[in-house]
């Protein structure tokens, strides 16, 4: 039996803007569709046609398959239909490759804050089982301000493939406030189905991210998971008699899971009018027992710019999103910086450092405090272990199923952070000034600092000054 | 299983070894066709083709390959794929691993034949799971939700009651609110006579044998025989779901020998093998068994999956539990230290999860603070559990006040929460309030993960 991939029987409305008569390249705009209420999509010449545009279809109805352009080339005349084809494993071309420097903002404060990917930035994902790789990665996939989501659900539950399916299209993006489910491309592979298409489906998701983006639109594409893809090579090449290189794996896995890493990229499209769009690309690997040395992670984070480590001691204490924070790694922060900075405050980098440091010292005094209690520790040392347990608790934990939590704007993250350093800043002054660390902790704003997540950002920017003053004069009280 | 027999049959066999046998000059011969074998002593048994190349076939044998010699043993390719003929009368009766009443009952009259590897559903044909099941069982109700149509494995340990903990689950099961009792179809592949006599036992102590289907490989039986067992069971559950509209419980005991047979089989054809020693594909095999539960839109019933895995050495690392993990909506994990101390059931929340919670509990399903307790218990529990490393080693009286309380806690949890005896049924809201009633230990500030709404409407304080 064989079905279509593209419904070839069905007419859309297209819209011309070139006109018969100018040159055109590939790449180049020759009318749109209104696919979805979200996706306009752009008809374009294919990449490697090149001449003088004889003809295009006026307005009307037509299908995938009809001609609705004609261009005169060299090699005699092209008749150019709304579909494209173009082998998968093969990137699509493009101008120039441009240096990321605008963040993703997926709205979850652990990633965005601390550990940002950029537009066009590649992220690696590893975790265990149970670790809440799925959760993380379909929060992305609701949330990121990409104007197109590919989804590639590469050997994983059918059941989570359905939940997706019947979740996404009830779902607001907070953007347009149009269905998520307009903007979002799923590919939907399960573990049960055939292997070769499971090799396949990896690079099926790229080329059609790439296709977007060649329209010039900002697209992130989500795959989960690396690892039953490089699994599928590893079957496959083992049923050729290829002879393996590490755990079995073929020999090729490393330089397969680099080209396909970097087609991912903010460029220039090609085209006669330079337009600027991305691919992001946010790779879960599920590591055999959660052992980072296997090969698949370690290939994969010679090559993805940032490291999400998910880590399943905290997913037991249901510390959600559970992403190590010693661990993990951007090679973003710098390049995203002034984004931030225009976009939330002067401070931010300097907030984020600090939040940082203090996480960084808290797993030193930890260690202290399991030789030798938390009573012996000086006041200052019990206030740092206070204002960690808030940045962990009341920021770096997020409930995906709470409907306020789950997305946090920027701004919304700058001021959360911003406010529990300045309870550090206020009671270390307190503690200047001979305050005892016991009445400081105890302080009632605590509380508040608590539920800032759940407030509403209509509320938030009113409430996080109240809670801000609160500190100062309670600080001073002590 | 019932074969039609066609009239290709060759004396040809080349080598002979492990589960496999190899045939020569072989026609028209295609990938897991049923083969009849027929021994130099005049037996059958039977086979299926694992490869074809040229005109050579690889045939694994399931009843073994003992006996089995290169000038006088006859094949048969029957040129069909394994199938079972399924009937509505199946149910309380028992079959042997490939498929054969051994109750002393009639012959099954075939309603249909299904091929035995399914269909993979398509994601868009499914049904979200989304109902809750109560099983009476508060770390599993209260804090693992089960839903129908969900796949969740108990991963365990050598000499744990997991056997137990199946019945009790299999016993206790119920949709709240719902008359239709769960069909149960039970597979046991290489467990002793001994674990399976307990399960008929407490079937039929119960009376619930007349809603069971048990397909039987036991540990002596042949160890190949174990790759369809739990096929031939699945294909029992798919018939009783999705043609008669019943909703079944499937059981699968134990997944560390089907994967055990999986590696010898593929030792046997020389293949490169992944980690220690299992085959690379164990994932894919696994998966297409594992995804055979779910639910169908437009189907009244429903397929939910609980199989027993016994963890090598308790290691939740090694490649079965590991593998079972990323493809299953979750896991029970039961502790050795729990059942050390005593507690039925020996249930570890903190590496137990259910993925399909969220959807099954709430508002309509169970009550509208049930995430906030089970979040609240999970978080306060670990921090018990990690004071309580703390404790060993700095003592009591370093810890603060604060700190004491979460012992207490978890002392508390594991007391109350955590235990409750073989046939004790309690119900969600019992378990729901049993919660209450431990947070109540603890200082009313800590509790954030509870909604702050529902603190004066359960709190014990308020009431």
């Amino acid at each position: 039996m064989s079905v279509p991939s593209l419904d070839k029987e069905k007419k859309w409305t297209f819209n011309p803007i070139l006109t018969a008569g100018s040159e055109v390249k590939g790449g180049d705009v020759i009318g749109e569709v209104q696919e979805t209420s979200a996706i306009l999509q752009k008809i374009m010449i294919p990449p490697s046609v090149e001449g003088k545009l004889i003809s295009v279809a006026s307005k009307g109805e037509y299908t995938v398959e009809e001609e609705i352009a004609e261009v005169e080339t060299s090699k005699g005349i092209i008749k150019v239909p709304m579909m494209q084809k173009w082998p998968v494993r093969v990137g699509r071309p493009y101008k120039q490759k441009l240096d990321p420097d605008i963040p993703l903002v997926t709205g979850q404060r652990a990633q965005d804050t601390f550990f940002p990917v950029a537009k066009g930035g590649t992220s690696a994902m590893p975790g265990p089982f149970g670790s809440g790789k799925t959760v993380t990665q379909q929060q992305l996939a609701k949330w990121a301000d990409a104007d197109i989501i590919v989804y590639v659900g590469c050997g994983e539950r059918g059941n989570e493939m359905t939940e997706v399916l019947k979740e996404f299209p009830k779902l607001e993006d907070p953007k347009t406030g149009k269905p998520l489910m307009d903007r979002t491309v799923l590919i939907a592979n399960t573990s049960n189905m055939p292997v070769a298409a499971r090799e396949a489906c990896v690079y099926t998701g790229i080329t059609i991210a790439e296709y977007f983006r060649d329209m010039g639109y900002d697209v992130a594409l989500m795959a989960d998971s690396t690892s039953r893809w490089a699994e599928a090579m590893r079957e496959i090449s083992g049923r050729l008699e290829e002879m393996p290189g590490e755990e079995g794996y073929p020999a090729y896995l490393a330089s397969r899971l680099a080209q396909f890493y970097e087609r991912a990229g903010r460029i220039t499209t090609i085209g006669t009018e330079d337009k600027t769009s991305s691919v992001t690309v946010v790779g879960a690997v599920s590591p055999p027992g959660g052992d980072l040395s296997e090969p698949v992670t370690q290939n994969t984070l010679r090559i993805s710019k940032v490291f999400w480590a998910l880590d399943s001691s905290l997913a037991d204490k249901r510390h959600f999103p559970s992403i190590d924070w010693l661990q993990s790694y951007s090679l973003y922060v710098d390049s995203v910086e002034d984004w931030w900075k225009n976009n939330t405050g002067s401070d931010w980098r300097d907030t984020r450092d600090k939040a940082m440091a203090l996480l960084q010292k808290e797993s030193e005094l930890q260690e202290i405090v399991q030789l030798v209690g938390p009573d012996a520790l000086p006041d200052r040392e019990r206030i740092t272990l206070e204002t960690t347990r808030m940045i962990r608790e009341d920021f770096l934990q997020q409930n995906a199923y709470h409907e306020v939590d789950t997305y946090c704007a920027p701004k919304k993250q700058y001021e959360m952070l911003k406010t529990i350093i300045s309870y550090h800043e206020n009671a270390e002054a307190a503690l200047d000034r001979g305050a005892a660390s016991a009445d400081i902790i105890t302080i009632p704003v605590k509380d508040d600092i608590g539920r800032m997540k759940y407030l509403p950002e209509s509320e938030f920017d009113v409430k996080v000054k109240e809670i801000q003053a609160d500190i100062i004069k309670q600080c001073s009280e002590v | 299983m019932k074969i039609d027999i066609k009239t290709r049959e060759y004396t040809t066999v080349s080598e002979v070894s492990g589960p496999l046998m190899i045939v020569e000059g072989v026609e028209g011969v295609a990938y897991n066709e049923i083969v009849e074998i027929e021994t130099p002593a005049g037996d059958s048994r039977r086979g299926q083709v694992l490869e074809v190349k040229g005109d050579l076939a690889v045939v694994q044998v399931f009843e073994g390959t003992s006996d089995l010699n290169t000038s006088t043993t006859k094949v048969r390719f029957t040129g069909q794929t394994a199938k079972l003929g399924v009937a509505p009368d199946m149910l309380g009766r028992v079959f042997n691993g490939t498929g054969i009443p051994i109750d002393g009952g009639p012959e099954i009259i075939p309603d249909k034949e299904l091929d035995i590897s399914g269909n993979p559903m398509n994601p868009s044909a499914r049904e979200f799971p989304a109902e809750f099941i109560e099983t009476g069982i508060s770390t599993i109700d209260g804090m693992n939700t089960l839903v129908r149509g969900q796949k969740l494995p108990i991963f365990t340990g050598s000499g744990l009651p997991h056997n137990e903990l199946a019945a009790q689950i299999a016993r206790q099961a119920k949709v709240v609110g719902e008359e239709t009792e769960f069909a149960v179809v039970f597979a046991a592949m290489g467990i002793t006579h001994e674990e399976a006599n307990y399960f008929m036992r407490d079937f039929e102590r119960t009376g619930a044998l007349e809603r069971v289907t048990v397909f039987m490989n036991l540990a002596d039986d042949p160890a190949i025989e174990r790759i369809i067992t739990p096929k031939m069971a699945l294909t029992t559950a798919e018939y009783f779901a999705f043609e008669l509209n019943m909703h079944v419980l499937v059981i699968l005991t134990d997944l560390t020998n089907y994967c055990e047979a999986l590696r010898e089989i593929s030792a046997a054809r020389d293949e490169v093998p992944g980690r220690r020693g299992y085959p690379g594909y164990m994932y894919t095999d696994l998966a297409t068994m594992y995804e055979r539960a779910g639910r169908i839109t437009g189907k009244e019933g429903s397929i939910t999956q609980m199989p027993i895995l016994v963890m090598p050495q308790d290691d939740i690392t090694h490649p079965i539990p590991d593998l079972t993990g990323y493809i299953t909506e979750g896991q029970i994990v039961l502790s050795r230290d729990l059942n050390r101390k005593g507690i039925y059931p020996p249930v570890d929340v903190l590496p137990s999860l259910s993925r399909l919670m969220s959807g099954g509990i709430g508002e309509g399903q169970t009550r509208e603070d049930h995430s906030g307790v089970s979040d609240q218990l999970y978080s306060a529990y670990a921090e018990g559990r990690d004071l309580r490393d703390l404790m060993a080693v700095v003592g009591e009286e370093a810890l603060t006040e604060r700190d004491r309380k979460f012992l207490n806690f978890a002392e508390a949890f594991e007391k109350k929460f955590i235990t409750q005896s073989g046939d004790e049924d309690r119900s969600i809201q019992e378990t729901l309030d049993l919660g209450w009633e431990l947070l109540s230990l603890l200082p009313e500030a800590e509790l954030k993960r509870v909604r702050a709404e529902h603190i004066p409407k359960y709190h014990p304080a308020y009431k």
